[in-house]
């Protein structure tokens, strides 16, 4: 793993400076209830970044409002130079944005491979099936079977093999890792490493702090609805109480 | 030959085979709904009015076009496939973010004005629509004699079915649609353009309709009320085979014609409300349908 990290530093200095991602005064709603309350973030591009926070924070709804799944929302969200606060997820999705969401989307009328094939390949240089089945062996094996047919684990991996296909270089990740036995944790933390590497810029929501702390460059804290903090990784073991009071642990 | 029950063979198949014949129109309209049901969460009550404006298309292309049964069979679900796009796109469209049964008035009041203008127009008598010069005439297979043109129903309708089968089971493009018939948001998500799946979706599922219409119209008289009679029966089947499965509404189709068939053999008086009393039991035992996921 150190070592991964430190090709990705080197990668991370190359690329510094041109956000990808730029959030401004981001709101967001569920229905009635006022959910996001200016969210100013940015992400870099080639950056892994986490939003980290209590349950009910708003890390998924803001994830959601990036990708245009949130029915109200206002502020600006630009995507590599362009606003896309006005526009429907499918445009969104056509900027080169893929979404992992939290609940894992898999279809249960679906086949593996048909889950896999579903997301339309929007832009060259996207991963081939073989390696994505060199990342995920299981996936090919299992091929065959209805996609709800596999286990927690394998679900989530298929959940994210299937936007690699897209040539989507931007990736949000909701909750790669809930519930998901150790070995499984370790995977997946593999796969974004290997992506990070790759060039790929990736949104990560996360629970596992630890987990977090191995794969990112950038961690933003939310409460309530807004950004109240950002820690770099290198100084999140000086920062690690503030870390603590600010997730409750 | 064989007798059962006391009933001749030649009654009891050849009330198979009308059952068989009802049973091909069952099950492509009940399909055509089942597919719209799927994707729109829109119970189509216009579904028996575009079934009798196939057969009035089929109709008209012959009588004031010259064209024959066999370009109005692609004609006629074309054209009529298109107004109901066009139905979808300036109205049902507006319905989505409401409650299911807002799409069922809006329908059941559209197929309402449609059979209105036809009726002001040709009246209820029905017109006549020849059965084409290739499939006249019938065959003697030795126990009864089969009308050729009926066995063509039945064989269209069979390759129609389970070629619609196909194309949502086993093809990419079926695939999005099963995709988005259980979570349409993160298919869009995904850069494909639901909305117009839906519209092509709501076409193709009207043309279903329409292609019945055109099968019908040499069989039945061409008549602004064919539908609505017929409907309400393919409503039945719908819920006896369950909302929104494709093959289930197919096979529930064909074998309640069969049933509805060998009730009028057995027991003529029950044949008019047999299906509704299956309905009625599935309900209670299995509310879902025969071939439904449950809710």
């Amino acid at each position: 793993m150190t070592d991964a990290q430190a090709n990705t530093a080197q990668h991370d200095t190359a690329k510094q400076g041109k956000a990808l991602l730029q959030v401004n005064g981001l709101e967001g709603w569920y229905g009635e209830s006022h959910v996001l309350h200016g969210m100013d973030f940015h992400v870099n591009d080639g950056e892994v970044v986490t939003l980290l926070g209590r349950n009910g924070a708003g890390k998924t709804t803001t994830i959601k409002a990036i990708m245009g799944l949130l029915h109200k929302r206002r502020g600006s969200v630009m995507v590599d130079g362009k606003e896309t606060i006005s526009l429907q997820a499918r445009h969104i999705a056509r900027l080169g944005v893929a979404i992992c969401p939290e609940e894992r989307g898999i279809f249960s009328s679906l086949s593996v491979e048909e889950n896999m094939n579903l997301p339309p390949k929007l832009a060259e240089g996207g991963l081939s099936l073989e390696r994505i089945y060199d990342l995920f062996p299981n996936l090919k094996e299992r091929r065959r079977s209805q996609g709800t047919k596999l286990s927690g684990g394998e679900q989530q991996m298929l959940a994210i093999a299937r936007i690699l296909r897209t040539g989507s270089k931007f990736l949000l990740l909701d909750e790669p890792t809930e519930g998901l036995a150790p070995v499984i944790v370790q995977q997946i933390g593999r796969t974004i490493a290997a992506l990070k590497q790759e060039g790929f810029t990736i949104v990560l929501v996360e629970q596992n702090f630890r987990f977090a702390a191995s794969v990112a460059d950038r961690h933003y804290v939310v409460e309530q609805g807004k950004i109240v903090d950002m820690i770099e990784n290198e100084a999140l073991d000086a920062n690690i109480d503030k870390l603590h009071a600010y997730l409750g642990v | 030959m064989f007798e059962l029950l006391g009933i001749p063979p030649q009654v009891l198949l050849g009330q198979l085979l009308i059952g068989l014949i009802n049973g091909s129109f069952y099950a492509v309209l009940s399909l055509g709904l089942a597919v719209i049901f799927g994707l729109l969460n829109i119970i189509n009550f216009a579904h028996g009015a575009q079934y009798m404006m196939g057969a009035f298309v089929a109709w008209m292309l012959l009588n004031y076009g010259g064209i024959g049964y066999w370009p109005a069979l692609l004609l006629a679900p074309v054209i009529v496939g298109i107004i109901g796009i066009a139905l979808e796109r300036v109205l049902i469209a507006r319905l989505y973010k409401l409650d299911h049964l807002y799409g069922l008035l809006l329908t059941f009041g559209l197929a309402l004005i449609i059979q209105g203008l036809f009726r002001n127009y040709y009246g209820v008598s029905g017109l006549p629509y020849q059965i084409p010069s290739a499939l006249q005439g019938g065959q003697n297979l030795g126990f009864m004699f089969l009308p050729n043109y009926r066995g063509w129903v039945i064989v269209a309708s069979v390759i129609v079915c389970f070629g619609t089968w196909f194309m949502i089971e086993k093809t990419r493009l079926g695939a999005n649609l099963r995709a988005a018939t259980e979570n349409p948001e993160l298919v869009g998500a995904f850069g494909i353009n639901v909305p117009r799946m839906i519209t092509l979706t709501y076409g193709f599922g009207v043309a279903l309709a329409a292609f019945a219409g055109v099968l019908a119209a040499p069989i039945y008289s061409v008549n602004p009320n064919m539908g609505a009679d017929l409907i309400i029966v393919v409503f039945a089947v719908v819920v006896i085979g369950g909302m929104g499965s494709i093959m289930g509404s197919i096979l529930t189709g064909f074998g309640l014609g069969v049933i509805e068939g060998l009730t009028r053999v057995f027991y003529p008086e029950g044949s008019a409300v047999v299906i509704f009393v299956i309905m009625a039991i599935v309900l209670m035992i299995k509310p879902e349908g025969l071939f439904g996921k449950s809710a």
